[in-house]
């Protein structure tokens, strides 16, 4: 890609022999949000600390618009990274914290002076520069730390686990703020998260790793909608996966036979089918199940259903259909929301 | 890391080692049978028994009077407890020739009780331990009371409502969790009595000798230096093993300890015993530390206009080459000196200590850096004495060697309290910094001084005042025409007749004022300022010496 901002090529982090990220290539284009998701220990902070060059390569390569940066030590690198517990510097007020980076990079005071009151205000904080930073609250600490990191003008911002410590209200605010901000700023981001909900709001790009390698990289839309394999389906909440064999558009389940898309791989593999996929019909049509739990979702209601010799299957119905607790019924399955998942 | 490790490899394990050969290696030959010789000798196993029951002893009588002063500093608020927790405090950096001379003073002949009621006690033991009370009374408030002040009041209220009494939930809560703060404190004292040298050299009469005393009377009067490195030996072994012991409790001490803000757990006394046992604590200040301190500076006025003072300016006396006032600037200058070698070697080896990646080799130092603070300051003086007398390291007519020997006494504070604050600095911290533009050499500077710059002024505070009162190892190796203030004192004490009586006296007084005012700076900084909150811990730990 010739306008890639950030490329890694190969990357390869050891710990102990140990691989934490293995052979990762990952590209990030100028003004895009990409999200990195995964669960933890998957090595997507190690990704971070690799680009932000606070954790040196075993081999493979990281480039910033197009250069080389294993000889570039962390403070010539020119990317801000806003850690996942802020780390504001204890004995500065709010101004010193998000002053320091222009300082280290000699911007004139006075543009310090402005640029640290524009910052507050867009980060929601104005006039909080002599505050110390031990009176804020978490959500403001937050916003601190991102006015720091965005202050001496990064040409790619990384957030590790931005929103991980705030409580649940606040994380789903800050997350559409964050979102327009960056939106209007154009700035470059790479964050990482193992918030499913947070990844698919931020981002214009999502990369599921697992294992220190990338499983699926797309739209959130291509993730959610195609997820590569089983990994991946049940990372992002889906559990109606199970083994089966594809032959033309039906495939063998535990569940008996289940309609599958046109063009799909034929043979063996990992089936998802999504909760809206599993119609309930009135006993003795379809596969006979009976109700083991029902848990009321807000928007619908998801039903676990019981079947002999078969794992459970999750549906999501609708709140007036949802089917009582015990209730013996039959089920369905729509292929349109089937999806043959590589093994 | 290598500036540290070579500083202690020439300065003390060289000296150390010389000893050694000295005292076992007789024409090329090893002779292990020397130290059964030597301790055949009744002498010998005389001093090695007083040694042992005094220290014994000490820390009894310390335990017993300063306990209850621990609980009075972490339970009670009242006025003035600042005030009172700083004179408490002042024994603790004070030297030993000081409070020997202020013992004298009080209990000595033509001292205070003398003239009131004829009684001496300065050639009994009696002395000897009220002056180690003196000096430990708050080594045992400051390391039981801090912890005592942390515990929760609530747990032993839980305790009585679940049905028991309010001893016994003292004694079945509260008790235990103090009790390795106890064993850590007891041992500190022991091992500071143990290796006592000036009380005992200036107190104890002719019939009194520690193992300190005796190596100094071998090296300096017998000119028995088999006999001295011997006896070297063994209070090597001794110090090695309490230390050993006390890290041990020290590790066990603050396990799974529930610890709350110390300013929550004080309330003012309630009910006749707690104000009669608060009645009995500030008296026992008043007789054991203010009193002699007081009798002090009373005797070294006890000449028509400042007589005394006046006296130390002229070199007529004889004893000295100078005049003993000469004294005050050499001590400054040398404990000046001291205090650079110390915080640079000790801030160094505690960065290096304080990395993560610090493997067992490093850790292992950590322990070996404790050291010299045990193992007693005689030992060291007469190490410089038998091995920096060659050349390469000829330095027995350098300047250099008494700040030498005397920051190797203080590198162990600065290490002490430098270390937690090294330690508490968050690496990600620095990482910040990097990321945000900042190079190596900056974030040092922006990060870390910031953060520990307080610790290592306290850290340079303390090695002043060590270094100031050091007197065990100066007194081997001061030079006759440079004496310290600690060691004039001493020699004038050595000399009979009123004049040098009272100049002894006078010099102490200037002494004690010098300590005392580093003491006072001391408590100002450790007072935690608003935004840094980091420098509250450093001087309390250090009470864990």
């Amino acid at each position: 890609m010739a306008d890639s901002l950030l490329g890694l090529r190969d990357a390869t982090v050891r710990f102990d022999g140990r691989p934490v990220l293995d052979a990762v290539d990952l590209d990030v284009a100028e003004g895009e949000i990409v999200c990195v998701l995964g669960p933890s220990g998957s090595g997507k902070s190690t990704l971070l600390r690799a680009v932000a060059g606070l954790q040196p390569l075993d081999s493979g390569r990281v480039s910033l618009d197009g250069r080389d940066q294993e000889r570039v030590p962390a403070h010539r690198r020119g990317v801000g990274l806003m850690f996942q517990d802020h780390q504001l510097f204890p004995q500065r007020d709010v101004g010193g914290n998000v002053a320091f980076g222009m300082r280290m990079h000699g911007f004139p005071r006075a543009e310090q002076d402005d640029r640290v009151r524009e910052l507050l205000e867009l980060v929601g904080l104005p006039g909080a520069a002599r505050r110390g930073v031990a009176s804020l609250s978490g959500g403001e600490q937050q916003r601190v730390a991102l006015a720091r990191a965005l202050a001496p003008r990064p040409r790619l911002l990384m957030l590790d686990e931005p929103l991980g410590q705030l409580d649940r209200s606040l994380r789903e605010r800050l997350v559409v703020e964050l979102r327009e901000l960056f939106g209007r700023l154009g700035t470059t981001v790479l964050a990482v998260t193992h918030d499913q909900g947070e990844a698919f709001a931020l981002a214009d790009r999502v990369v599921v790793m697992r294992d220190g390698r990338i499983a699926q990289s797309g739209t959130p839309l291509e993730v959610w909608q195609r997820p590569v394999d089983e990994f991946v389906a049940r990372f992002l909440g889906f559990d109606n996966v199970v083994a089966a064999t594809v032959t033309g558009q039906v495939a063998d389940t535990p569940w008996g036979k289940v309609p599958v898309p046109e063009g799909s791989a034929q043979g063996p593999c990992a089936l998802l089918v999504r909760p809206a996929g599993v119609r309930i019909v009135a006993a003795g049509e379809g596969l006979r199940c009976a109700v083991a739990a029902r848990t009321f979702r807000g928007t619908h209601v998801a039903v676990q259903l019981s079947t002999e010799g078969a794992p459970r299957l999750e549906a999501a119905c609708a709140l007036r259909e949802a089917p009582g607790l015990g209730d013996e019924i039959g089920v369905v399955f729509d292929a349109a929301e089937v999806v043959v998942l590589g093994r | 890391m290598v500036l540290p490790v070579v500083f202690f490899a020439l300065f003390f394990a060289h000296p150390v080692a010389a000893i050694v050969a000295r005292g076992l290696n007789v024409d090329g030959s090893w002779r292990f049978g020397r130290i059964g010789e030597v301790l055949a000798d009744s002498g010998v196993r005389h001093v090695l028994w007083f040694t042992v029951w005094q220290a014994l002893a000490s820390t009894a009588l310390t335990l017993l009077v300063a306990l209850p002063g621990a609980y009075v500093f972490a339970r009670f608020a009242f006025r003035g407890k600042q005030v009172l927790r700083a004179v408490v405090t002042v024994p603790f950096v004070l030297p030993t020739v000081v409070a020997g001379t202020a013992f004298l003073a009080l209990l000595g002949r033509g001292g205070l009780l003398d003239e009131l009621w004829g009684v001496r006690l300065d050639t009994t033991v009696w002395a000897i331990l009220l002056a180690h009370v003196f000096f430990n009374y708050a080594v045992v408030v400051r390391t039981v009371g801090g912890l005592w002040s942390q515990l929760d009041p609530r747990q032993e209220e839980a305790a009585r409502m679940l049905g028991a009494s309010r001893f016994a939930a003292w004694r079945k809560v509260t008790l235990p969790a103090l009790a390795p703060a106890v064993a850590a404190a007891a041992l500190m004292v022991f091992l500071f009595t143990f290796t006592s040298f000036g009380v005992v050299q200036i107190l104890g009469g002719p019939g009194f000798a520690t193992l300190e005393v005796e190596i100094y009377r071998q090296t300096s009067e017998i000119f028995d230096l088999a006999t001295a490195a011997v006896l070297t030996l063994v209070q090597f072994a001794a110090v090695g093993a309490i230390l050993a012991v006390h890290a041990g409790t020290v590790r066990r001490r603050e396990t799974a300890l529930r610890l709350v803000d110390a300013s929550t757990t004080a309330r003012r006394p309630r009910g006749a015993g707690q104000w009669a046992l608060l009645a009995g604590v500030l008296a026992t200040v008043a007789l054991l530390i203010v009193l002699p301190l007081a009798v002090l500076v009373e005797r070294s006025l006890d000449a028509p206009g400042f007589g005394y003072y006046k006296a130390l300016t002229s070199d007529d006396g004889g004893i000295f080459l100078v005049a003993p006032i000469e004294a005050v600037g050499n001590s400054l200058r040398y404990a000046l000196a001291a205090t650079v070698i110390a915080v640079v070697i000790g801030g160094l080896a505690a960065a290096a200590l304080a990395r993560r990646d610090a493997g067992r080799l490093v850790r292992g130092f950590d322990a070996l850096l404790m050291l010299p603070l045990g193992v007693s300051a005689v030992t060291v003086g007469f190490g410089f004495l038998i091995a920096l007398d060659e050349p390469p390291l000829d330095l027995r007519n350098s300047w250099i060697l008494v700040p030498l020997a005397q920051a190797l006494v203080g590198v162990p504070f600065v290490v002490r309290t430098m270390l937690p604050v090294l330690r508490a600095v968050d690496t990600r911290l620095r990482e910040a910094a990097a990321v945000l533009g900042a190079s190596p050499w900056r974030v040092w500077r922006e990060v870390d001084l910031p953060l520990v710059r307080r610790a290592l002024l306290i850290a340079a505070g303390f090695a002043f005042a060590v270094s100031l009162g050091e007197f065990g190892a100066t007194v081997f190796i001061a030079r006759p025409d440079n004496p310290t203030l600690p060691v004039a004192v001493a020699r004038l004490l050595g000399r009979p007749g009123d004049l040098n009586y009272g100049q002894a006296m006078a010099l102490s007084t200037i002494l004690m004022v010098v300590c005392a005012v580093a003491l006072l700076v001391l408590e100002r900084l450790r007072v935690p300022s608003r935004t840094g909150g980091t420098g509250g811990a450093p001087l309390d730990r250090s009470g864990e010496f």
